[in-house]
């Protein structure tokens, strides 16, 4: 079905677009800290929907459950606690010009890699052909000759963070 | 042709344009899914509002109509002609979008409930995940409007939620897995197909208890009502709600519980599962609603006849007890599945009843060990509480009679 010259994917594609830039506009450009921080998870929630025109809908509820369900919602409560953060004056700092600077180099960077094929093949594979079922992704995470060795890293990190938060917790408590 | 099961062919026969009837199609159903809870909740209110009359004794809704039946169609109108009253500090948009967002998390659940073996709004491949990802949003909502009202009860409101619902969400997720396990898929429908020789809720009780409790504690109800402990936080996160807007939450609320009875059904007792389901799908829609009542008028019991918790006695219970039993029961289950595969006493056929008994029997024996594991152990812990406490007491009682002696 073809509405005006568009595929209900393009349109699909357009309005999560809009959602992930416009949300992380909003963030920038927001003088009320919570206000920042609901835009974020606008922003994420963006993400979210090209998760799934990318057909990975495993990753797309992942990131509703990490980004938005705790990690938004912890960004909005840690603002929510620092009350004097949320009436701020000014819209930017003093040093607004240097992170413009890293931010536009590093958008010419991707941008780069995007359309002239510096690190291989940059032409994206026809979604139809890299459909992978969260069977896939499971045996990938645990096969030892792809991705088990990152994703074991990835859990003692996490893992040392969580004992780490338990132990300055804890420190606190006995004072 | 079958013009209720196959309405895009149908309507495409009779020489519509086939994209089109394709989107009347799914347009339908959209509309019908998302308007079905919706619809309940009305009756719900009624169910609720008389169960909890006659466990106190009382009679309930009982002037408009029949049985007092139209009540909540009376409640409608009058939260319709309520003034919305926006206070002067709140902070307008994040005020106005938190309701709505409320009733959408709720509502979004229902997309992936499988109501027949036809009749689902999307088997996603994801389906589980999907139900607990969309449910968290609710959190979002409730902190949005507490922090947006801007009052401290609404405040101190949300921030009972966030500990709450996010410390929750641990063992329903891992009270989730199970079934996930058993079925060997997360979609919806294939969950509900695996327990066609035996339900869930017989081979995986404790996985089964662990959903029911920490699905209460999502809806924020009693004992878990910490959120909008009347008596503490006058009405917590909605204290400055008023109208409609107050009714969303409200129907949010009451939605959220009869969805969780939903889930009950679907995970543990066989969803639309029954006699004849799949020659009559409508029998199969009734059988799921049927179920999930019954989990639903449990969940009303409970809430009718248990007082409110204390907030550090609900961590506790989620940290100290509900979390290590879901990872322990994570744990057995998983180890057991396995060597009923190596072993080969898995059912040939899963829908067999007969073949289904030896692996049940040994996943029940495997729940019954860690129940027996987590209560020794928790009662020890009393046990040791109740000792300290005593000897404190003694101490304080030896000490009061030196210092009279003196």
């Amino acid at each position: 079905m073809v509405i005006g010259g568009l595929t209900p994917e393009a349109i699909a594609f357009g309005f999560f677009t809009i959602l992930t830039l416009g949300g992380a506009l909003g963030v920038v450009l927001n003088k009320n800290l919570v206000r920042g921080s609901v835009w974020l998870i606008v922003s994420l929630f963006g993400v979210a929907g090209l998760f799934v025109l990318l057909s990975a809908p495993f990753l797309a509820a992942v990131q509703v459950l990490v980004y938005i369900g705790a990690i938004g919602i912890l960004f909005t409560f840690a603002v929510m606690l620092t009350r004097s953060m949320t009436n701020l004056r000014q819209r930017f700092t003093s040093q607004w010009w240097s992170s413009l600077i890293v931010v536009v180099l590093l958008f010419v960077v991707l941008m780069a890699g995007v359309v002239v094929p510096v690190w291989g093949n940059a032409r994206p594979e026809d979604a139809s052909t890299v459909v992978a079922t969260t069977v896939d992704l499971g045996v990938a995470l645990v096969d030892g000759n792809q991705f088990v060795l990152p994703f074991e890293v990835a859990s003692l990190l996490l893992t040392a963070a969580m004992i780490g938060a338990i132990v300055i917790a804890r420190q606190h408590e006995e004072e | 042709m079958d013009c209720i099961n196959q309405l895009a062919q149908c309507l495409s026969a009779g020489g519509m344009d086939s994209g089109l009837a394709e989107f009347i199609s799914i347009f339908l159903g959209v509309t019908l899914t998302a308007t079905f809870p919706l619809l309940v909740t009305i009756l719900l209110i009624w169910v609720e509002r008389k169960f909890a009359a006659r466990i106190q004794d009382r009679i309930g809704p009982n002037r408009v109509g029949p049985f007092g039946l139209l009540q909540p169609l009376a409640d409608v109108v009058k939260l319709l002609g309520k003034e919305n009253i926006t206070p002067q500090g709140a902070d307008k948009p994040i005020y106005n979008f938190a309701p709505p967002l409320m009733v959408a998390s709720v509502l979004l659940i229902w997309a992936v409930v499988p109501f027949s073996p036809y009749h689902i709004g999307s088997d996603l491949e994801i389906g589980a995940l999907y139900t607990i990802a969309v449910a968290s949003i609710g959190t979002l909502a409730v902190m949005m409007a507490g922090w947006a009202s801007n009052n401290k009860y609404a405040l101190l409101g949300a921030f009972r939620v966030v500990a709450q619902l996010i410390s929750y969400e641990v063992p329903l997720a891992m009270a989730i897995l199970v079934p996930v396990m058993l079925a060997g898929s997360m979609s919806m429908q294939d969950i509900v197909t695996a327990q066609y020789g035996m339900w869930f809720m017989f081979s995986a009780p404790v996985a089964a208890f662990l959903f029911f409790i920490s699905s209460q504690a999502e809806t924020g109800r009693a004992p878990f009502d910490l959120l909008e402990a009347e008596s503490e936080l006058v009405a917590g996160f909605n204290i400055e709600y008023s109208g409609m807007k107050f009714a969303m939450f409200f129907a949010g609320e009451f939605m959220h519980v009869f969805t969780n009875g939903v889930l009950m059904a679907v995970f543990f007792s066989g969803g639309w599962l029954g006699p004849f389901a799949e020659q009559a799908p409508i029998l199969g829609a009734i059988y799921l609603l049927g179920k999930a009542s019954v989990w639903y008028m449990l969940s009303l019991w409970l809430r009718n006849s248990v007082p409110r918790l204390r907030i550090d006695q609900m961590m506790n219970f989620n940290w100290k007890f509900l979390v290590p039993m879901s990872i322990l029961n994570l744990v057995v289950t998983a180890f057991l599945l396995q060597v009923i595969k190596q072993a080969g006493l898995g059912p040939a056929d899963a829908g067999n009843f007969l073949q289904n008994i030896p692996q049940t029997l040994i996943l029940l024996l495997g729940n019954g060990f860690v129940a027996y594991v987590m209560l020794s152990w928790a009662r020890s812990k009393g046990r040791a509480a109740r000792a300290a406490d005593e000897a404190k007491k003694m101490n304080a009682a030896t000490a009061a009679s030196v210092a009279v002696g003196d």
